[in-house]
């Protein structure tokens, strides 16, 4: 008896130890970024990251100004989620709505399977095809711009937003639906002025979740979107985003280096903003009741 | 009448919306298989890359995502599904079990790139594992890790409480009765779930790039510190590094859609199971 409850006590500990890795790794994370980003704090000091330009490597003065990477991903970001919302809360309603249950058991498997292509397939796509599309469409002198990036990062969140939605318009308690179709009401005004207003908490959280997909992607970015690091709210031309940055720098640099600290930086100041997002997503779905 | 018909466009609108999707989507997929499917052979499976990627085939990138794959597995699954029986079955409503929460949904929204800068500086150059199939593997498992607890987790609360309680009640201790009572009838949930997370981590790029992937090897990897090819990588490198990017597009349309019909094969082996074990469990 007392050995089966000392193994009891065991398996309880070892369990418990289990669940704090999650909570380490996340404090690992925040220490190693922060320990490799430090010295640029020292050296040319933190006013050096708000200059206009990322010239890290030149003869001159190298710069590390983070605003035009800032610039770059805000600009994709935005122009991704406005094709993303309109789209993913059309599907939303149709699927929650209006599709029978069989069409329902086929579209939803369907649209998640967008989320399962590995994101570098997708760039390879959009290198190939949608790229050159965007170019005769527009008659841009490169296909590589703001826009096409923005276009394929939409693809990627639409099916994170379509099913967080679609769960929220889901929820929204049958009563609400039947007295306002008891009212008199059409199908069309209950949806419109009942339905997706009391699951609006729940379709914010779901784009927040999407944006925080949105900036955080880096392959997609770094093989379509031509990376100039200038800093323009043109779609049409080529941006550089953070992520990308990261991926096509630091192979190259050395370590230790004053251009490899400033990455981290990137790195940093991107985790931060994403977290600050999904922190803030969680909190409209916790308030609303609207977590599983 | 005019509201009826206002309606009825309305809902024509959000039919032809939501297909259009389905529609982008069936394009991908069958531009990819198109242009791919002439290009897959048995030399092209089985053989080295030659000329730099230009000729023969990506049997090296193949075993490397393999053996990630299974680096991640090894140390992703015993990690989140330990986290998941704590959090269903012992964890009480408390500030501890709030911080885990947190830190798992944290996780889930940490940038793939941030992983990858994450690894460099913990696994490749603090522990000195160095660019290698290690480095990789526990970086691509940190990224999976709140996958697999969620999965885990919804699939062990699919348990009744009563097969819980029974055990309990004949005078089992807590870990007997979730060793007997509850794992068995969880486990293919929690497998069914993670395959699914496993699946992710076979295509992502963004974390192995800092951490473990190369784009050519003379040789296959013999331990875990060395570094490997993949197929994500390998794809990467085809579409942009490349000298002779245009020429190696048959290349790259074969690699897309390998692994495309693995990160696929992951998920509906995943989706077919999850079907086939809720027919087999009803409670």
């Amino acid at each position: 008896m007392n050995e089966l409850g000392f193994s009891d006590k065991a398996m309880r500990l070892l369990l418990l130890g289990a669940a704090s890795m999650s909570i380490l790794i996340v404090l690992l994370i925040f220490l190693f970024l922060g320990k490799e980003a430090i010295p640029f704090a020292e050296k040319p000091g933190l006013l050096a990251l708000l200059d206009s330009r990322w010239i890290p490597v030149s003869f001159q003065q190298p710069r590390f100004g983070l605003l035009p990477l800032l610039a770059g991903s805000t600009l994709i970001t935005v122009l991704a989620t406005i094709f993303t919302v309109p789209l993913s809360i059309c599907g939303a309603m149709y699927i929650a709505d209006l599709a029978s249950p069989l069409e329902r058991e086929i579209l939803k498997p369907f649209i998640e399977i967008l989320a399962a292509i590995p994101s570098v397939v997708l760039g390879f796509f959009g290198l190939l095809v949608v790229a050159p599309f965007i170019k005769e469409l527009f008659h841009l002198p490169s296909g590589l711009s703001a826009l096409t990036g923005a276009v394929l990062l939409a693809l990627m969140a639409v099916p994170t937003v379509i099913s967080i939605s679609e769960d929220a318009i889901r929820s929204v308690p049958l009563a609400y639906k039947k007295a306002s179709l008891a009212l008199g009401a059409s199908q069309l005004q209950t949806m419109l002025r009942v339905t997706v207003p009391a699951a609006l908490p729940g379709i914010v959280a779901a784009v927040m979740l999407g944006m925080g997909r949105i900036i955080g992607e880096t392959m997609v970015v770094l093989m379509v979107t031509g990376n100039a690091g200038i800093i323009t709210w043109q779609p049409a031309e080529s941006v550089r985003t953070m992520t990308a940055t990261i991926a096509a720098e630091m192979g190259e640099v050395p370590f230790g280096s004053v251009h490899y600290s400033a990455l981290f930086w990137v790195g940093l100041v991107l985790l931060l903003i994403t977290f600050g997002l999904n922190v803030i997503a969680q909190r409209v779905l916790k308030k609303y009741g609207m977590m599983q | 009448m005019n509201h009826d018909l206002k309606e009825r466009l309305f809902f024509l609108l959000l039919r032809l919306v939501t297909y259009s999707m389905v529609l982008v989507i069936g394009f991908i997929l069958f531009d990819i298989v198109r242009k791919g499917l002439p290009v897959i052979s048995l030399g092209f499976l089985l053989d080295a890359p030659r000329q730099s990627g230009a000729e023969g085939g990506i049997f090296p990138a193949i075993v490397g995502t393999f053996y990630l794959v299974i680096g991640t597995l090894i140390i992703a699954l015993p990690l989140g599904i330990a986290s998941a029986v704590y959090l269903t079955e012992y964890a009480e409503q408390g500030r501890f079990t709030q911080i885990v929460r947190m830190a798992i949904l944290t996780l889930a929204g940490v940038p793939s790139i941030v992983f990858g800068l994450f690894g460099l500086g913990l696994f490749v150059i603090f522990c000195q594992f160095g660019a290698s199939i290690l480095s990789g593997s526990l970086t691509l498992a940190c990224m999976v890790l709140p996958t697999i607890i969620v999965a885990s987790e919804e699939a062990l609360r699919a348990v009744p409480q009563s097969l819980r309680e029974g055990s309990l009640a004949l005078g089992a201790t807590k870990w007997q009765t979730i060793r007997k009572n509850v794992l068995p009838y969880a486990v293919s949930g929690m497998l069914t779930g993670s395959i699914l997370g496993i699946g992710r981590a076979a295509g992502e790029t963004a974390p192995i790039l800092l951490t473990a992937a190369a784009f050519y090897l003379p040789k296959l990897p013999t331990s875990i510190f060395d570094q490997v090819m993949a197929l994500p990588y390998h794809l990467y490198i085809l579409a942009t590094q490349h000298p002779a990017a245009h020429k190696v597009i048959p290349m790259q349309y074969g690699t897309s859609l390998v692994l495309l019909t693995l990160v696929l094969g992951f998920s509906m082996s995943a989706i077919l199971l999850r079907a086939y074990f809720r027919k087999k469990y009803r409670w």
